[in-house]
């Protein structure tokens, strides 16, 4: 038992006090955060402006009987943002971060901010679908009783619409969030150095894969339970605020 | 009441997309300024949907809607600013559930008359007097009864101040002992003199309230006359037949 604790006790030296390698835990935490939270808010901007027009299309569009110049426009406008999404979803993130990385930023060489917009290009395509059906989901009768008092389109999302239907996706946004963290563990594939490559470099330094491994995923797990805390916090609110 | 007409619809017909039949075949009719018009029919005799015609929330395929001597059906024609004058109540009263009583009164005269916050409460503080519900201005609509919340919906169409009132069956959603109270209300604003447009299964409100009926059925106006005349003497053999139905 001794022995066995104090060969624990090397190993912890080794992979993290030894040459100040927890640094490179802690530099990757500090990547993956900004990787997460930057792909987050452009995720968020993409998803409404998608939503937006994927639901003004269904909801408008579709269905009046008159086909002008304009609603040919926002009709091939609504197919650019399906072509988008089935792709974006049907592809593998790594693959679209490796084709973003290497072809299309093949001069770059700030890895962070060229993985961010990868996972927030991704990300975007799932929050339009979360947002698209949060906007459905609002019976049309809101829409209606918005246009009545003459509110024009763009008031009655904005005043009416979104708002409710924002308060009805929020955990589910969250969720995405939770997802987004875990999924960019893969951002080491364009030589980011995120928590993952961290614990990857000790690893290939200690040659002992054990700690360093472990503890990203003690990272990632506890990351995971504070944030999931949170939503759980936060849909207890939102219930008891439901008159 | 006057003889000068507020909205003219002519040869109005509506077939909704993948729909088989038409909701609306051909309709001329005319809402004569400070009247009470309702409109009777059984259900799918168009009466819905040509209320929603009137402030174009369906848009015709066909036929023109004059309000105030313009022409909403035109496509030059903003028709936000023309909504803002028709008032419109639903049979499932639509209120916004984000917001209080207060703010659902206050949203659309603050927003679109740039009316100041003091103003739009004042003014709907005195509405909700009117309708004895100046003490539910802090509630959430889901925390009121049916009844209350049509009465809250009528005054939300209220606040902007319209020339004509829309009501698309305001009592159909509404146990029947509400149905009473949201009928007063309706009643006392007739008799203040509001043009009223009402599609409604109530024939003693018609009867009571309305200067004219309209019966409608197959997308179709079929008769109109007064109250008395209409219930009491109906020409049309589907006036008849629907009539006899009811008693």
């Amino acid at each position: 038992m001794e022995a066995w604790f104090e060969k624990l006790k090397a190993e912890f030296e080794l992979n993290f006090i030894k040459g100040n390698r927890w640094r490179y835990l802690w530099e990757g935490l500090g990547n993956t955060l900004l990787i997460t939270f930057l792909a987050l808010l452009m995720g968020v901007v993409i998803g409404v402006l998608i939503a937006m027009v994927r639901s003004t299309y269904d909801k408008t569009v579709s269905t009046t009987p008159h086909k002008t110049i304009g609603s040919r426009l926002f009709g091939l406008l609504n197919g650019f943002c399906r072509v988008y999404l089935t792709v974006l979803r049907g592809t593998p993130v790594v693959v679209q971060l490796m084709i973003i990385y290497f072809v299309i930023f093949a001069s770059s060489d700030n890895g962070v901010l060229v993985a961010a917009l990868a996972f927030g290009l991704n990300s975007g395509a799932y929050v339009a679908e979360i947002i698209r059906g949060g906007i459905m989901s609002i019976d049309n009768g809101q829409f209606e009783a918005g246009r009545s008092l003459g509110f024009n389109y763009v008031s009655t999302m904005r005043y009416i619409i979104i708002p409710q239907a924002f308060k009805n996706v929020l955990p589910s946004l969250m969720n995405e969030f939770i997802a987004l963290l875990k999924e960019t563990s893969v951002a080491g594939y364009v030589a980011v150095q995120d928590l993952t490559k961290g614990g990857d470099i000790i690893r290939s330094r200690t040659y002992s894969p054990f700690m360093p491994l472990i503890a990203v995923a003690l990272v990632y797990l506890a990351l995971v339970m504070f944030f999931s805390w949170l939503v759980s916090k936060l849909e207890r609110r939102l219930r008891s605020s439901d008159h | 009441m006057t003889t000068d007409p507020i909205i003219t619809v002519h040869n109005l017909h509506k077939q909704f997309i993948g729909g088989k039949v038409k909701a609306l075949n051909g309709v001329d009719a005319e809402v004569r300024r400070g009247e009470v018009l309702v409109i009777i029919g059984p259900s799918g005799s168009g009466k819905s949907t040509f209320l929603r015609c009137l402030n174009l929330l369906e848009v015709p395929t066909e036929g023109t809607v004059t309000f105030e001597g313009i022409d909403i059906t035109d496509r030059g024609v903003n028709i936000n600013l023309h909504r803002q004058k028709m008032g419109m109540v639903f049979q499932h009263f639509n209120l916004f559930p984000h917001m209080t009583v207060l703010d659902n009164l206050t949203l659309a005269p603050r927003k679109l008359k740039n009316q100041s916050r003091g103003e739009a409460e004042e003014n709907a503080m005195r509405l909700l007097k009117r309708v004895n519900l100046a003490d539910r201005a802090g509630a959430y609509p889901n925390q009121l009864s049916g009844g209350q919340k049509q009465r809250i919906a009528i005054v939300r169409a209220l606040a902007m101040d319209p020339e004509v009132m829309l009501f698309d069956e305001p009592t159909s959603a509404l146990d029947p002992e509400m149905v009473g109270e949201v009928l007063d209300v309706m009643k006392v604003l007739a008799k203040a003199g509001m043009t009223m447009v009402v599609v409604t299964h109530e024939m003693g409100f018609a009867r009571e309230v309305a200067d004219r009926v309209i019966f409608m059925d197959e997308g179709l106006i079929l008769e109109e006359n007064t109250p008395s005349e209409l219930f009491g003497n109906p020409q049309n053999p589907r006036t008849k037949e629907f009539l006899s139905k009811l008693l």
